[in-house]
């Protein structure tokens, strides 16, 4: 492998890795409050409120239903009005963290659910606030969950960076399809492929590892 | 110290609202055990939890130490809940946490320091025999133990009063023994009033002062747990209180008895031996005195809350006149008798 095609997988790596962790850094960011959300409102919740809980829901699954190819596109003006341009590895950013959100908020969503009942009404007989209920109970109980979630979001967050990399934002799909696809070099596009599947499966693995030291069930 | 007026607690449900209490009126004093028997679905779960208004009730008032709870706004009443300790049949114990920081939580809601914690959370584990267990997870504990861990829990701040949802029946016998006991015993140490509601007679006999029996919703009966066990007014209660006492014949002696041509003539009686003279020689003064051939079918002798209790089925054989003197001799000792000739299952004929 030549030096120069080191340094380019190298700069991929890098992008990529800017694009999936600031992606999901600020998708986790308002992800996992969006999914406490939706757990307290939703129909025997602790703060029970229906109509929020639906319209929340609504919108999560639109954004969800969206293939992400088509909602990379439509969010070009917002994307522009947020860091200036819509190409470039910034503005890959933004599209993927708002694929990122209600991807996290469903998998959070699911994680807290499977906090038994008998726990938060434990915490009620202590006299617990919601706040507390929440901070407390909730997301110690279900963090396991939330970090195999996170894990997931991760993983799929790498295989989106790839098709935003399409469209110029860089990254390792980016040099794949440049070097491997229309300059044929199937040489490129072996290599990117196999640091795409090492990252993954480090990822992966990590977030594994984290989910049994933290479980105690 | 627990006093419920008329409680109705309505659940709306698919198919028209559910009463899942219908005007309950309770008093629970200061100090006593008080156990809440009935059988799945009557109710018990919604009336304790109506206590510490887990559930609120639908009309009526819950009045603890003498504040109506269901007047207070959300903080008074978390800050009222505070004074009353619950334990569960499931434990309910976070998972996450070892079970110093299990029994911690609440005091850290209450935004105690580290120090005063740790100063409170010790002593407790020592008091339910947990001192070694610390830094367990409670999938590492046995239910015997995660009962223990939910005490101290409950226990962590000074409430005076502790409800118990059929804290017992997780577990096996042997441990449901030991966690009784240290709820006796708590209760003895610290003054405690306890509300107990179970399925198990046991558990009621065991350990309740006095005792509720429910059904469908309503309290039918309620007394000191002796009377209520020695005298069951309710025929529910009667067959709660029949596999634990001895009062039902064994399906294969009534057979017996009721093949028998001759048992029309002979006296088939049910003595209750409770009261003064519980625990005199009276069945063999009978047939010495009298001079009848007391057959002795079925017997049980127990003690409830220290008070000694027996039952005994025996056939008298004698002449009218003599099973009359015996009867009358009976009633003299204060012994409760009834008559079993025709009984065919004891729980369908009345006291
Ligand atoms: N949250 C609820 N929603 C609807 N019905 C309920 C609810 N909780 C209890 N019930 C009903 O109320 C009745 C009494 O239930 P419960 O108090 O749990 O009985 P127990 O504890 O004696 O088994 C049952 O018919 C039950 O189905
Ligand atoms: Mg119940």
């Amino acid at each position: 492998m030549s030096s120069a095609l080191i340094e380019l997988l190298f700069d991929g790596l890098l992008e990529t890795l800017v694009m999936v962790g600031v992606s999901g850094g600020i998708g986790a960011a308002f992800g996992i409050p969006l999914g406490v959300v939706l757990i307290l409102t939703d129909r025997g919740g602790i703060l029970q409120n229906v109509p929020l809980n639906r319209a929340l829901g609504l919108i999560v699954n639109a954004a969800r239903s969206t293939p992400f190819i088509i909602l990379m596109v439509a969010v070009i003006p917002f994307t522009r009005l947020v860091v200036g341009t819509s190409i470039g590895t910034l503005a890959a950013v933004v599209p993927l963290t708002i694929a990122a959100i209600p991807f996290i908020a469903r998998l959070v969503e699911t994680a807290l659910r499977e906090v038994p009942a008998g726990l938060i009404e434990a915490a009620e007989a202590m006299g617990a606030t919601p706040l507390q209920i929440v901070t407390k109970v909730l997301l110690p109980e279900a963090l396991p969950g939330i970090i195999a979630g996170l894990t997931i979001t991760l993983v799929s967050l790498i295989g989106y960076s790839a098709m935003a990399g399409a469209v110029g934002g860089g990254g390792l799909g980016d040099i794949g399809i440049r070097y491997g696809y229309q300059r044929f070099l199937p040489e490129v596009m072996l290599a990117v492929v196999a640091v795409l599947i090492v990252f993954v499966q480090g990822v992966q693995s990590l977030g594994d590892r984290l989910v049994r030291r933290l479980s105690h069930r | 110290m627990i006093e419920l007026r008329h409680i109705t607690k309505r659940f709306a449900g698919v198919s028209g609202s559910v009463e899942a209490l219908r005007d309950v009126s309770l008093e629970i004093a200061a100090g006593e055990i008080f156990g809440v028997i009935g059988r799945s679905g009557a109710g018990k779960s919604t009336l304790i939890r109506c206590i510490n208004l887990l559930e609120r009730p639908t009309e009526g008032s819950v009045i603890v130490a003498g504040r109506d709870l269901t007047l207070l706004k959300a903080p008074a009443l978390r800050a009222a809940r505070r004074d009353i300790g619950m334990i569960f049949q499931h434990f309910n114990l976070l998972s996450a946490r070892n079970v110093f920081d299990n029994v911690a939580l609440p005091l850290e809601l209450r935004g105690e320091s580290r120090a005063a914690i740790k100063a409170k959370v010790e002593p407790l584990l020592e008091l339910v025999g947990l001192a070694d267990k610390a830094g367990r997870y409670p999938a590492q504990l046995s239910g015997g133990q995660k009962q223990r861990v939910g005490i101290a829990r409950a226990l962590a701040t000074d409430p005076k009063v502790l409800l118990c949802d059929e804290a017992t029946s997780a577990l096996d016998p042997e441990t449901t023994e030991q966690i009784l006991a240290l709820i006796k015993d708590i209760r003895d140490r610290l003054k405690l009033t306890v509300v107990l509601i179970t399925h198990e007679m046991a558990v009621v006999k065991e350990i309740a002062d006095r005792v509720a029996v429910m059904e469908q919703g309503r309290v039918i009966e309620q007394g000191k747990t002796f009377d209520v066990f020695t005298r069951p007014q309710h025929a529910t209660t009667r067959s709660f209180v029949a596999d634990q006492i001895g009062f039902a014949l064994p399906p294969a002696l009534e057979k017996r008895i009721a093949a028998d041509p001759d048992h029309v003539h002979a006296g088939l009686w049910r003595i209750l031996f409770t009261g003064p003279h519980a625990d005199e020689p009276v069945i063999a003064a009978l047939s010495r005195n009298l001079n009848i051939d007391l057959n002795i079918l079925h017997g049980r002798i127990d003690e409830i809350q220290g008070r000694p209790f027996g039952v005994m089925v025996v056939q008298a054989r004698g002449s009218e006149a003599q099973l009359t003197a015996a009867r009358q001799f009976l009633a003299t000792r204060q012994l409760h008798v009834e008559d079993l000739n025709h009984v065919v299952r004891p729980d369908r004929i009345a006291v």
